[in-house]
């Protein structure tokens, strides 16, 4: 502990998934006995690092060492075996086992494989060394998620980890327990532990972190000690300069005074959100800028009728929704949804560009339930040539496309359903730079043709250099609304940091 | 807009002559053409309609259930109380026809077998259980309902105008065989030209895109349950008819049969892709196999075990295609 050895080295290391390159030519140094950050906007390759000094990726190029050990085989297992543990932002505990024995899993005293007993002691130790104050005998599942953060980091301990990483281990803590966490930190800290901190709450890291990483576009921008980091001057770094990114030019806003396709006033629903109100008229684009977690893409799903609404009105070109309004019901009334998670929850990964593309639209291509397969050969050989989906194949394999591609098919299906009410959840997420610009002049197409359009994006540069009107979401409510003119990048993140730290003082007070 | 495919394409183009994907695809015809010639060479009397006819006439009932059941499981679901409804069916039918109606016999055990389905689907639906467990559970309250409905006994069904379903012939080819060719023409045109057959591929392939397309995946579900019913019903009218007899006990491991075809044809367990061809050529090899064994005078304690084994083979051949 009195040498500052290096902790984990990184030289060189690159990583593709899919043809897109998620992080090249990174170089980094943690120290030992040191709490270090590492931190960038969505995207930017802090979890994909996290995970390959974690041993969950293998990268492509470069090497890794951990505690001048060079890194052979990257596996969770393998890092272990040299000190490094991971946890995760979604903790992976067996729910229905208790707490020691969620520690000890896979490490349980036994003799020829039979349990003999003895592990509550071993946790007595540990217990004592960690100070955490949980009860041992406490099912995992009736635990709250501070203290199942808890046994993770115990489990980490078990294994006699000198390096964990946390991914994201504030994101479902309220401020108190997060300042517990931090505590934790701290103690482990003293222990001579080696903690990679990977997070974007920069109060956070500016308050419990000895050195920051800060990543951009996947490359490191710089490492740096923390003193005399402020928070402008870690999202100065996180931004850069704005690319020079061209921006097609947007239709000019609809007239306020004309009558909305979709309003929604005072809506809250079971998934978080409360008292949410907005407006969409034709012909424009509106852009919802918020974090993660702060109620987007809830709101994207309860005008898509995902999602029930519990409270409040729904207005669809004034008309107000009645009874159970389901997914069927949005489409036929003119709305989509291209969802977040194009491989999960947008296409049918076993079937062909022709099915993927036709799938939202069966009715409009069918009589008395008989599909038209010539109108739909048609119609997928349109979308092909329109969007330029690569292969251009009728039947392609739309599992094997990248994912440019496969965004392609699936902001076609919702192109020829020809939407009132167009709602995309990170349209360009994890595609490349020509597949972005063809989805970012789609988009301005779709409200130049007078469609209203819903934009979610983490990179709130698209969403605010591709909107007319902004609205400000925390903590699933709507807290301001801007003309996307009047926003800056910094200024926009400035104001969501603010915010949610305000909601959760208050929550904080209220408790 | 054919010069748009002409670029970029090289990995497809060779992939057009992989000879592994090829024999992953298609390799369930070539077994079949492998046992057909062999069959043809070591027997005179296989290769002559009346025994091909025959064979297609044997493995009638479990031509309709294997092709039902495809829906079910490219549907991403998975039904084991076929053969109990089977049981039902033919008991009800055998009881109808003696003492209501042969007309009325034939019409309600199709609808039976697609009631219970119905209610194999509403419960899967309703409560969400894995269809695997709802089944095997109804399974065995539809074989207990066959045994109460004859109180465990026979019955002979000695009438004319019931016969002829499964016995009448025109010229070589028997009644029920048309009626099996005929429905497998639905299901295969329902499932490749209808909207719901799009909808079944859908919600097998990936549920949640489906219900974000605005599909009614319980729905879809529900029908598919109900058609592998109906066309258990169908069946095992079709046997009694054949039989004169029905009987509590019958149909038991069709489910087991059925689904074994269904794998071997070549449709994926996990969902969302597979054809009706592919589940009736598998009945066919397994129909071949035994035919084999009967006109080759092999001893027929090797069937299953034959037949278990090639489908080991089968299912291993296809998931090389899996490893990346």
């Amino acid at each position: 502990m009195t040498t500052p050895s290096i902790a984990v080295r990184v030289r060189g290391v690159a990583k593709s998934f899919g043809g897109t390159r998620i992080l090249e030519g990174i170089d980094v140094e943690i120290a030992a006995g040191t709490v270090h950050a590492l931190v960038g906007e969505n995207g930017a390759g802090k979890s994909s690092l996290g995970k390959i000094i974690g041993g969950y990726y293998m990268p492509d190029e470069g090497e890794v060492e951990i505690l001048g050990a060079r890194v052979a085989r990257f596996s969770p297992r393998d890092a272990l075996g040299l000190g490094v543990a991971m946890i995760h932002q979604e903790l992976q505990l067996a729910p229905e086992l208790n707490v020691v024995q969620n520690v000890f899993l896979g490490r349980e005293s036994q003799r020829a494989g039979i349990l003999v007993g003895g592990d509550t002691a071993r946790f007595a130790a540990l217990e004592k060394a960690c100070d955490f104050g949980i009860d041992p005998l406490a099912k995992v599942a009736t635990l709250r998620i501070a203290e199942r953060q808890k046994v993770e980091i115990m489990r980490a301990i078990a294994r006699d980890a000198q390096v964990i990483i946390m991914d994201e281990p504030t994101s479902s803590l309220t401020e108190d327990e997060a300042d517990r966490l931090h505590e934790v930190i701290r103690r482990l800290k003293g222990q001579g532990k080696t903690v990679i901190y990977v997070s974007h709450f920069l109060d956070h890291i500016l308050a419990n972190c000895d050195n920051v990483t800060i990543m951009r576009d996947g490359k490191v921008v710089r490492t740096s000690p923390m003193t005399g980091e402020t928070k402008q001057t870690l999202v100065d770094s996180m931004l850069g300069q704005a690319a020079e990114i061209l921006w097609p030019a947007l239709p000019a806003a609809p007239a306020e005074t004309l009558p909305p396709i979709a309003e929604l006033r005072g809506v809250s629903t079971g998934t978080g959100l409360s008292d949410v109100s907005l407006v969409i008229r034709p012909g424009e684009i509106v852009g919802l800028v918020g974090l993660v977690g702060s109620g987007r893409t809830e709101v994207a799903r309860a005008l898509f009728g995902a999602d029930r609404i519990t409270g409040g009105e729904y207005l669809i070109e004034g008309a107000p929704v009645r009874g159970r309004f389901t997914v069927h019901d949005a489409i036929a009334a003119g709305v989509a949804l291209v969802p977040e998670d194009r491989r999960k929850q947008g296409l049918v990964l076993t079937q062909p560009t022709r099915f993927n593309i036709s799938l939202g639209t069966l009715g409009r291509i069918s009589r008395f339930g008989i599909l038209d397969r010539g109108a739909e050969i048609r119609q997928t050989r349109e979308m092909i040539g329109h969007f330029g989906i690569v292969p251009g194949a009728i039947d392609g394999r739309v599992a094997r496309y990248s994912g440019g591609n496969q965004q392609k098919v699936l902001l076609s299906k919702w192109a020829v359903a020809k939407p009132k009410l167009l709602i995309l959840d990170e349209p360009s997420r994890g595609v490349d730079i020509g597949a972005r610009r063809r989805i970012h002049d789609f988009i301005v197409e779709m409200a130049r043709q007078g469609v209203g359009v819903l934009l979610i994006s983490s990179e709130l540069e698209e969403v605010i250099n591709l909107s007319h009107r902004c609205y400000l979401l925390s903590e699933g409510r709507i807290f301001a609304e801007e003309p996307a003119a009047a926003l800056t990048v910094e200024a926009a993140l400035t104001r969501v940091f603010l915010e949610q730290n305000s909601q959760r003082n208050r929550q904080e007070a209220a408790s | 807009m054919a010069d748009t495919t002409l670029t970029k394409t090289p990995s497809a183009v060779r992939r057009r002559f992989d000879i592994g994907d090829f024999v992953r695809q298609y390799g369930v015809l070539i077994i079949i053409a492998v046992m057909l010639l062999a069959l043809t060479m070591l027997s005179p009397s296989f290769l002559t309609p009346r025994n091909l006819f025959n064979i297609l006439n044997q493995s009638t009932p479990l031509f309709i259930i294997a092709c039902a059941l495809t829906l079910v499981i490219i549907g991403g679901g998975f039904d084991l109380s076929t053969g109990a409804i089977f049981g039902v069916a033919s008991v009800s039918a055998a009881y109808l026809a003696v003492n209501v109606d042969p007309l009325v016999a034939i019409i309600a055990a199709p609808l039976i077998g697609l009631l219970l389905g119905s209610i194999n689907g509403i419960i899967i639906t309703a409560f969400n259980v894995h269809s695997f467990l709802v089944t095997l559970a109804t399974s065995l309250v539809y074989r207990g309902m066959a045994i109460l409905i004859t109180n465990g006994k026979l019955i002979p069904v000695r009438v004319e105008e019931f016969a002829w379903l499964g016995r009448a012939k025109l010229d070589l080819v028997n009644v029920a065989v048309l009626v099996m060719l005929a429905f497998m023409a639905l299901m295969m045109f329902m499932l490749n030209r209808t909207t719901l057959g799009r909808a079944i591929f859908a919600v097998g392939g990936n549920e949640e895109a489906a219900l974000l397309s605005g599909i009614r995946t319980n729905l879809v579900k529900i029908i598919t349950f109900a058609v592998s019913g109906g066309a258990a019903g169908l069946a095992g009218v079709i046997t009694v008819s054949r039989l004169s007899m029905g009987e509590p006990q019958a149909g038991t491991g069709y489910e087991f049969e059925a689904i074994a075809a269904v794998i071997l044809g070549g449709t994926s367990i996990m969902g969302g892709a597979g054809a009706i061809w592919r589940s009736m050529a598998g009945v066919l090899l397994m129909a071949l196999i035994g035919n084999g064994f009967n006109i080759l005078n092999v001893n027929p304690f090797f069937k299953d075990l034959t037949t278990g084994v090639i489908i080991v083979l089968a299912v291993a051949l296809a998931a090389t295609g899996n490893k990346r």
